[in-house]
């Protein structure tokens, strides 16, 4: 028989785990937790596998670039030389050795710096796009904000403090800022838990390929 | 109390998927960025444009991994419209549990319109495992793959800003959510259609990808409103001094 993870046996096993950790993160009793520890910890093995998995993933995918010379096959043989090099040193060396460690404080470091400054710039240009997709009263506020709470202090350090204008800034950072982020967060938690559900029940089934 | 809540919502939902409660209550407010989606699905497929799925990088282990499962039910609902298409739906993540997910859920898509010949395993892709070079690797899906909608879906960090601009320079429609604040606000103004707060956990429910997307949505509705009661009612206790 041709078992696929479609097959309900599947969807049973998902729910009775979930179910399983859930009630023991709800309930003490020494069996729940005993059984939610041992899932748990098959769970990070098994997170373990899939992160090996994913960087095979990740080499296929640019060996296929190669093979089929899409564009700028270039960077993806750039990355396989690289991605085998790295896994051969942290392999040979161990990951705490002067040599991966030195790949990852002069290279991986550096690069991903550099996309950080990137990002800064991209930020700005966003802001000023966002404009020019059209001035709304969100638009507005949203920059008026972001200015608000990133120029104020800059001003305040830079010039005598003025009490009042501190006020103000800590008014709406703290108070309408705040209370606006938990709003947010509070729909973000009930989404989560309704997510969470859905696949405890079964009703959605992201593993059924 | 945490238990009696989860029960709770549980039984909302139930009772909203499967009894005739939902059928009345199934009309949803409007968001632009939906309808928006919805139109240019159907004009990728017949022009032969690709759609671009980004998952983000939270993983699905985690509080961060809700973000993930819903890129997912979208995934799903998209492949299921647009496999037949010359240039199929392409998913790009961060993380290696959600990239092995994307692929088991566009090959389901494929196997249930009997197209499993056609399934390519690429078209689900791990483009990186930290945020950077996740951000940096699914910048060639973006720019090089004639990519017409490109739906930033799941658990990123500011740096999804990279991502959007990339989508902006194509000219392509980019929708944007996460459970992340920083980058709600990122995706706020550098995407044509953001989607806010918690608008990114509707998108099951407004692609109509299963019923209980729907109920599910409702039972969060009257949480929600339960929850601004409980609020309101306790500033208005501590306010008279009883608590």
């Amino acid at each position: 028989m041709k078992l696929r993870l479609r097959t309900p046996a599947f969807a049973i096993i998902a729910i009775v785990v979930g179910a399983t950790v859930l009630l023991g993160y709800f309930i003490n009793l020494p069996l729940l937790q005993e059984l939610r520890a041992i899932i748990l910890n098959w769970a990070l093995i098994l997170t373990a596998v899939v992160l090996l998995v994913g960087i095979l993933n990740l080499l296929l995918v640019h060996l296929k670039k190669i093979r089929t010379e899409e564009k700028n096959t270039f960077y993806s043989l750039f990355l396989v030389i690289a991605l085998l090099i790295t896994f051969v040193i942290a392999l040979v060396f161990g990951p705490e050795s002067p040599w991966t460690i030195f790949i990852f404080d002069h290279i991986m470091l550096p690069v991903e710096t550099s996309l950080v400054a990137l990002l800064a710039v991209v930020l700005i240009y966003a802001l000023a796009r966002m404009f020019w997709r059209g001035v709304t009263l969100f638009n507005l506020l949203f920059a008026a904000t972001v200015l608000f709470v990133l120029a104020v202090p800059a001003l305040l350090s830079w010039i005598a403090p003025l009490p009042l204008l501190s006020e103000l800034h800590a008014w709406i950072t703290q108070v309408w800022a705040l209370a606006g982020a938990r709003a947010i967060l509070m729909g973000v938690a009930l989404g989560v838990i309704a997510t969470g559900l859905r696949v405890l029940i079964g009703a959605d089934r992201p593993y059924e390929g | 109390m945490g238990l009696i809540f989860v029960i709770g919502f549980l039984g909302l939902m139930l009772l909203f998927g499967i009894g005739k409660l939902s059928q009345s209550r199934r009309r949803l407010r409007e968001i632009p960025a939906f309808l928006r989606l919805k139109r240019a699905i159907g004009l990728a497929v017949e022009s032969g444009q690709r759609l671009h799925i980004s998952l983000g990088h939270g993983g699905i282990d985690g509080p961060r991994g809700a973000a993930g499962l819903v890129g997912l039910s979208v995934i799903q609902k998209v492949s299921r419209a647009a496999s037949i298409s010359d240039k199929p739906p392409i998913a790009t993540s961060g993380e290696a549990a959600l990239g092995i997910l994307s692929q088991d859920v566009i090959h389901a898509a494929y196997r249930l319109i009997n197209a499993e010949n056609h399934y390519d395993p690429s078209l689900g892709q791990i483009t990186g495992l930290t945020p950077l070079s996740y951000t940096a690797g699914a910048l060639p899906a973006i720019f090089d793959q004639q990519v017409s909608v490109n739906m930033l879906l799941g658990s990123f960090g500011s740096e999804v800003g990279l991502l959007a601009d990339a989508a902006e320079r194509t000219g392509s429609l980019t929708i944007g959510g996460s459970d992340n604040l920083p980058a709600q606000a990122v995706l706020f103004a550098s995407t044509q259609e953001p989607l806010v707060g918690e608008e990114l956990f509707a998108s099951g429910a407004y692609l109509q990808v299963n019923p209980m997307h729907t109920s599910s949505l409702i039972a969060q509705d009257i949480l929600r409103w339960a929850l601004i009661g409980f609020i309101i009612i306790g500033a208005a206790l501590k306010l008279v001094g009883v608590l």
